[in-house]
Formats: structure tokens, C-alpha cells, sequence
């Protein structure tokens, strides 16, 4: 598996991890009190901060493992990095643009702030399948 | 998300290879410099390299371009 095809996977797992795990404390703690009241700003802040360093962590791990190949990007990598950002971007906007109307339209903080979220995790996990489905299929760049 | 286009454009590199010599993946790889992956994925047709790395390409067979890749006629099924 190419390095950064590596790098793709670990992407995607961090990011449905760290998210998974975000709603999961905001489920429980709505238990108590409704969804929009729960203290959603240390968990997000946590599980930001925790995907970060597990990103880190695993990078580091696989470019150990593969020395010959880490940071070696060739003109495939680049041409599949720009194709997978285009397509990530595209749910970044679209998740900029909802928090966008719902300021606007003066919906609480709670549901913009995870509208901005769910755009990350949209981003990161579209970018994470577009690049590993361009490493597995056909991919012409021209 | 949209079936990328298969390449039309074909190519001779596994039978350069075993004809220098058994030339591994990564050999070529390394005088192209570019992954082994790469190479794979251009040998098995899943990736059309640029004019330039297809020139690397030829140039480590010693080989003209024409020689390593080919382009069907115009009208011709892939």
C-alpha cells in the first residue's frame, strides 16, 4: 500500500474515531437536558485536539516503517492530493454556507458550531475516500 | 462520485523490464524517481503519466517513447 495511500486510511479512521466518539458524549449527556443545552465545548475541543495528536502519533508510526518512501511524493500523489482536496473543499463550503444562514437566521450557537463540525468531518472523510478510491481504481488526471 | 475515463494509452513496460535484465518495480521506480506504486499503476494501465515522466520512462529502456507507450487509432475500441 503507496505511503500516502496509508496516510488516507489513517485519516479517515481518525476522523470517524474522534467524531464517533463526540456525538457519543453529547448523546449521554443529553440524557439530563435537551440536545441544543448540553456543554458541547470541552468535548469538541478534547476530541479535536485528541484526533490532532492521534494523527500525528500514526503518521509518525508509519513513516518509521516505510523511510524509504515517507515524504517522498511523486507526480500521482500530487495530481491524487489535488483531486481529493477539490472534492473535500466542496463539503467544507457547503458546511460554511449552512452556518452561514443559520447565524442569519439566529439559530443557537450549539447548531452552528456543529454544522462548522460536521463540515470536518465530512471534509476529512471525503478527502480520505476520494484518495483511497484514486490509489485503487483508474485515475487520469488529463 | 463520477467512473474515471480508462486510459486509451497502452504500454510495453513489463516486457522492457524482463527484457533488461528482469529490471525489478523498484529499480525502475528509483531511476524514474517515482513510488513503485506508481509504476504499477502506470504498467497496469490504471494511471497515464505525464509527457515527462513518460520520457524518464522510455529514457531508462534507452528506448524512444513510441517504443514503451502506444495510442490506438483514432476509432479504434479501447
Amino acid at each position: 500500500m503507496a505511503f500516502e495511500e496509508q496516510r488516507a486510511w489513517i485519516g479517515g479512521i481518525v476522523a470517524v474515531v474522534s467524531y464517533g466518539a463526540y456525538l457519543a458524549v453529547l448523546f449521554v449527556r443529553s440524557r439530563d437536558v435537551p440536545l441544543d443545552e448540553v456543554a458541547y465545548a470541552w468535548p469538541l475541543a478534547i476530541f479535536i485536539g485528541a484526533g490532532v495528536v492521534a494523527m500525528i502519533a500514526a503518521h509518525a508510526v508509519i513513516g518509521l516503517r516505510a523511510r524509504d518512501e515517507a515524504g517522498q511524493l511523486d507526480e500521482r500523489d500530487r495530481e491524487i492530493d489535488r483531486f481529493a482536496k477539490v472534492v473535500s473543499q466542496a463539503f467544507l463550503v457547503i458546511a460554511s454556507l449552512a452556518a452561514l444562514l443559520m447565524a442569519v437566521a439566529e439559530w443557537d450557537q450549539f447548531w452552528i458550531a456543529n454544522a462548522i463540525v460536521l463540515g470536518f468531518f465530512t471534509s476529512a472523510m471525503a478527502e480520505s475516500v476520494a484518495k483511497v478510491a484514486a490509489y485503487h481504481r483508474d485515475f487520469q488526471a488529463w | 462520485m463520477v467512473k474515471p475515463k480508462p486510459t486509451r494509452v497502452t504500454n510495453r513496460i513489463r516486457a522492457l523490464r524482463f527484457a533488461h535484465d528482469e529490471m525489478t518495480q523498484a529499480e525502475l521506480a528509483r531511476r524514474v524517481g517515482v513510488t513503485r506504486q506508481t509504476i504499477i499503476a502506470i504498467e497496469q494501465g490504471r494511471y497515464s503519466p505525464s509527457l515527462e515522466m513518460a520520457f524518464q520512462i522510455s529514457r531508462a529502456f534507452g528506448v524512444g517513447l513510441d517504443d514503451v507507450f502506444a495510442y490506438p487509432d483514432e476509432g479504434a475500441t479501447p
